[in-house]
C-alpha cells in the first residue's frame, strides 16, 4: 500500500526522533522571562505594561499592532523589569518585557484552571475567533501567522476543509507527537470548536506515518466526530509545509501566488488546534508550549512544558545541562530551524524544538564546483532549479531570478541537504528572494 | 560569552552524497566491461587504459598545481573516470604515444581550460577520442580482432569491425548476435561489450547515478530509426538491433551522453537530447562517411545543452496557466 504524499521533489533524511514517547514534563518557573514582542509575523505587538508594574500570569501585556499582529500575554506572575531589546532566534534585537518572577503563579481571573474536557462549545463563529484572537494564537509550527487571520478569509473566498497540520515531517522534532499522544481528545474537540469557527463541516488530521500511535489513538478519539478523518501520510519532507500538505491530503495545487484558501483548505498546526481549544475553552491565553530538547549529545531528551519568555539556557539545564561538545545550537529542527547566537534567546510561540549538535554535526563540508547533477531540481518540491537560481544570485541577476520562479522558494532546504558539491544553495536562493521581494514591493507603490 | 556557537543558516544537515561517490559509482559500474576487455584484447587493452589513466591524472594534477594554482581537485575521481573512458573508445593496439596525446587534449582542452569539472561544454574523453580520430585516422580505425588473454599489442591481428561491414551492406559478413552481446567482436577497447555495459548501467539506475531518460530514449530512437530503414529497404540497411549492439552506441549512451556536467539537467530536456543524438548518429553511420557517428553525435548534443537547459523549465508547483 502506498501512503498519500505530495507528488514534486522532498527528501528523506534520517528521522532521529530521540525524545520520541517521552512524557511532557513541567519545567519549573524560572528566576526571570523576557517576553518579546514580535513573536508573531506581522507587527510587533504595543506593550500596555510599565518598568515597575506587577503581572499576574495570562494578564495581557501587549496588544496586536493592527490586523496581522498578535496579543501577548504575561506569562509568569511577577514584577516589570524593563522593557529592553533581547536577541531573538533570528539574532536580531527584538523588544521584550522583561518579567522579574514569584514563586506562586497568581492567575487571571478568566482563566479556567482545572484540565476536565469540555467538550461543548455553544458560541457563534464570530465569538469563537473573537476568543482565539483574544488569546493571542499564532501558529504553532514555527510560521507563528496569526491565527484569526487564518480563520477569517477574504470575502470571495470559501473555505472547504480543515487541514491539522500533525505531519512533523523535521527530523528530530517530537513536541506535536506527544501532545497528540497526551492530549488527544482536547486536539479533537479543538479541531471540532475550528471548524465551527470557519463554518466547515470536514476536517483532516494529517499525520506521517512514523507516529502510528498517534494515528491510532486519534482515530479512535475521532469516532463520535463524523467529520474528523485522521490521514497517515507517507514520511516525507518537507509535508508538512502548507502547499505539500494541501496536495498530500487533497491532491489540489495552490496556484503559485494565491492563497492556499483558493483551494479549499485551511491549514493550521496541531498545536495551534490545542491553543485554540484551551483559548475558547478554558479562557487561557497562549502562555506555554511543549519543546522538545533534543541531540545525540543531551543526557536527557524529552518534551518539555516551559512558560513563554524561559531563556533556551533554562531549558537545556532543565535537560541535563549543555554537553561540553555542544557546537550548535538550533531553534526548530535541522531543516528549517534557527542557529542561536547564544543560549539567552528566549522561548517563544513557535518554538518547537531546541536542538543541540557536536562540532562534527555542525560542520559544514567543502564547496566544490556544481556538476550539474540535477539532484537539486529532482529535490525541489516547488520544481525550481536551485543550481541555475543560485548562479543567477551570484551574478545579482535580480529580474532573472524573478523570471525563474525564486518567489515560490519555500526555504525547505531540500537542494542544499542533496546537493553531492554542498553547494550552500539555499543561502543564495535566500539572498535573492530578499532582493527580488524588495523590486516587487517598490513596483507596488510605485 | 564562555561557549562559541556555529551559527548558520540552515538546512544544518546534508544529506552526505558527494561527487567522488557518484563518480566512483560509475567507475565500478565500468569494471565489468573492462573485463570482458582484459579478456578479448588482453595485453594491449591494459596498457592502453592504464596509460590513458596515469596520463589524466598527471596532466589534471601538473595543470592543476602550476597552470592553474588550484588546490588539486583529483580526490573526486573525474580524472580517472575521464582516462578510463578515454581508453574505452580507443583500438586497444594504438601506440601510447598517441594514447597521451589524447589525455592531455581531453584533459587540458576539454576539461581544465573551461575551468575543471563542472565547466566543461563538451565531454572531456570524446573532445580526446575525436581529435585522435581526425589527426590519426589510421591507427584510430585499425581495430584488433578479439582473442583471449591476447599477449599481442602492436602487432595484433586487425580486421574488419561489424561497423564496417554493415556500412558495406554485407550483412552475411556480420557476426552473429550473442558475439555481439557478449564483446567478442572487433571495436574500440570497452565499446564490444554490450551485455557488460548494460550491467552496469542497470548498477548505475540502482544507485541512482542516472536516470533512465537519456540511455533509453537514445537507444530507443536509433533502434526505430534503423527499424523504419530496414524495412523500407532490407538489402542496404542493417537490422536495428545490430545497430543497438555494434560500435560505441551502448557505452555512449549509458556512460557518455550521461555525463552530469554536458547533459540537460531537466527530464524533459534530457529526453530531446537523447533523441537528438539517436537520429544524429544513425544518419552518420548510415548516411556519412564514416561508419560511426556516436561520439560526433554526443558532442554536438554537448553543444546544444545550454539552448536545451534555457527552454526546458521543470513543471513549477502551482504554476498558473497562461490564457
Amino acid at each position: 500500500m502506498s501512503m498519500r504524499t505530495f507528488s514534486m521533489g522532498g527528501i528523506h533524511p534520517p528521522e532521529n526522533k530521540i525524545s520520541a514517547g517521552k512524557a511532557i514534563e513541567q519545567v519549573p518557573l524560572p528566576a526571570q522571562v523576557a517576553i518579546l514582542l514580535n513573536q508573531h509575523s506581522g507587527a510587533p505587538a504595543v506593550p500596555l505594561v510599565q518598568r515597575g508594574d506587577r503581572v499576574k500570569t495570562g494578564q495581557l501585556i501587549a496588544e496586536a499592532a493592527g490586523y496581522i499582529s498578535a496579543n501577548i500575554h504575561s506569562s509568569v506572575t511577577g514584577k516589570v523589569l524593563k522593557l529592553d531589546e533581547v536577541y531573538d532566534a533570528s539574532g536580531y534585537r527584538c523588544q521584550a518585557v522583561i518579567i522579574e518572577v514569584e514563586p506562586a503563579d497568581e492567575w487571571a481571573e478568566e482563566v479556567v484552571l482545572n484540565s476536565t474536557l469540555k467538550r461543548d462549545c455553544t458560541l457563534s463563529p464570530e465569538e469563537i475567533i473573537q476568543k482565539i484572537k483574544e488569546a493571542g494564537v499564532v501558529g504553532m509550527g514555527g510560521a507563528s501567522f496569526p491565527s484569526h487571520v487564518k480563520l477569517s478569509p477574504p470575502p470571495g473566498t470559501k473555505p472547504e476543509v480543515l487541514i491539522v497540520n500533525a505531519a512533523e515531517c523535521e527530523p528530530y522534532l517530537t513536541s506535536d507527537h506527544q501532545l497528540m499522544l497526551e492530549k488527544g481528545m482536547e486536539i479533537i474537540v479543538g479541531t471540532k470548536i475550528t471548524m465551527m469557527a470557519l463554518k466547515v463541516n470536514r476536517a483532516v488530521i494529517a499525520i506521517e506515518n512514523n507516529k502510528p500511535d498517534a494515528i491510532a489513538l486519534l482515530e479512535r478519539l475521532a469516532i463520535p466526530y463524523s467529520q474528523i478523518d485522521v490521514m497517515p501520510l507517507a514520511v516525507h519532507y518537507p509535508q508538512g509545509g502548507e502547499k505539500q500538505l494541501i496536495e498530500a491530503v487533497l491532491g489540489r495545487h495552490v496556484p503559485s501566488g494565491a492563497l492556499p484558501v483558493v483551494t479549499g483548505a485551511i491549514v493550521l498546526n496541531v498545536g495551534s488546534i490545542f491553543a485554540n481549544y484551551e483559548a475558547v475553552q478554558k479562557n487561557k491565553p497562549v502562555i506555554d508550549r511543549v519543546v522538545c530538547v533534543t541531540g545525540k549529545s543531551v543526557k536527557k531528551p524529552g518534551n518539555y512544558l516551559c512558560r513563554i519568555g524561559t531563556s533556551v539556557q533554562d531549558l537545556i539545564d532543565f535537560a541535563g545541562g549543555m554537553p561540553d561538545s555542544t557546537a550548535k545550537v538550533i531553534s526548530g529542527g535541522p531543516m528549517m530551524g534557527k542557529a542561536l547566537i547564544n543560549t539567552q534567546v528566549p522561548v517563544t510561540k513557535g518554538t518547537s524544538g531546541i536542538l543541540l549538535m557536536d562540532g562534527n554535526e555542525a560542520h559544514r563540508n567543502e564547496v566544490y564546483n556544481c556538476i550539474r547533477c540535477g539532484d537539486c531540481i529532482e529535490a525541489c518540491p516547488m520544481g525550481l532549479e536551485p543550481y541555475l537560481l543560485m548562479s543567477l544570485s551570484e551574478l545579482s541577476e535580480w529580474e532573472a531570478m524573478e523570471k525563474e520562479c525564486i518567489m515560490n522558494c519555500i526555504e525547505c532546504g531540500c537542494c542544499s541537504y542533496v546537493c553531492p558539491s554542498n553547494r550552500p544553495l539555499l543561502d543564495h536562493l535566500r539572498v535573492g528572494k530578499f532582493k527580488v521581494g524588495a523590486i516587487i514591493r517598490g513596483r507596488k507603490n510605485q | 560569552m564562555e561557549n562559541k556557537l556555529y551559527v548558520s543558516m540552515s538546512p544544518h544537515i546534508h544529506g552526505g552524497d558527494s561527487i567522488s561517490r557518484k563518480m566512483w559509482d560509475v567507475i565500478i559500474a565500468l569494471i565489468p566491461a573492462l573485463l570482458v576487455s582484459l579478456y578479448f584484447f588482453g595485453l594491449g587493452s591494459l596498457l592502453v587504459t592504464s596509460v590513458s589513466i596515469a596520463s589524466c591524472v598527471l596532466f589534471e594534477y601538473l595543470i592543476a598545481r602550476f597552470l592553474l594554482k588550484q588546490e588539486s581537485t583529483l580526490r573526486d575521481g573525474s580524472a580517472i573516470l575521464t582516462g578510463l573512458l578515454l581508453a574505452f573508445n580507443l583500438p586497444s593496439n594504438l601506440p601510447l604515444w598517441i594514447v597521451v596525446i589524447g589525455a592531455l587534449v581531453a584533459i587540458g582542452m576539454a576539461k581544465m581550460s573551461f575551468g575543471g569539472l563542472g565547466n566543461n561544454i563538451f565531454n572531456p574523453a570524446l573532445v580526446g577520442r575525436v581529435f585522435l580520430l581526425i589527426s590519426f585516422p589510421q591507427q584510430m580505425t585499425s581495430w584488433p580482432l578479439p582473442k583471449p588473454f591476447n599477449l599481442h599489442y602492436l602487432d595484433a591481428a586487425t580486421g574488419a569491425t561489424p561497423l564496417s561491414v554493415m556500412k558495406s551492406s554485407r550483412f552475411d559478413r556480420l557476426p552473429d548476435m550473442l558475439d555481439m552481446f557478449i564483446g567478442n567482436t572487433g571495436g574500440s577497447l570497452g565499446e564490444v561489450a554490450a551485455a557488460a555495459l548494460i550491467l552496469g548501467g542497470l548498477f548505475l539506475l540502482i544507485r541512482k547515478v542516472i536516470t533512465w531518460h537519456i540511455p533509453v530514449s537514445i537507444l530507443l530512437t536509433v533502434y526505430i530509426f534503423t527499424g523504419i530503414l530496414r524495412v523500407a529497404n532490407p538489402e542496404v540497411y542493417a537490422d536495428p538491433l545490430s545497430h543497438l549492439l555494434t560500435g560505441g552506441l551502448m557505452l555512449g549512451a549509458i556512460f557518455m551522453a550521461t555525463d552530469y556536467v554536458t547533459s540537460p539537467m531537466v527530464k524533459k530536456g534530457q529526453v530531446i537530447y537523447g533523441i537528438g543524438i539517436g537520429i544524429i548518429t544513425v544518419c552518420i553511420r548510415v548516411f556519412g562517411s564514416y561508419p560511426e557517428g556516436v561520439s560526433f553525435a554526443i558532442l554536438m548534443m554537448n553543444g546544444v545543452t545550454p539552448l536545451i537547459n534555457a527552454y526546458c523549465k521543470p513543471k513549477r508547483f502551482g504554476e498558473v496557466k497562461k490564457k
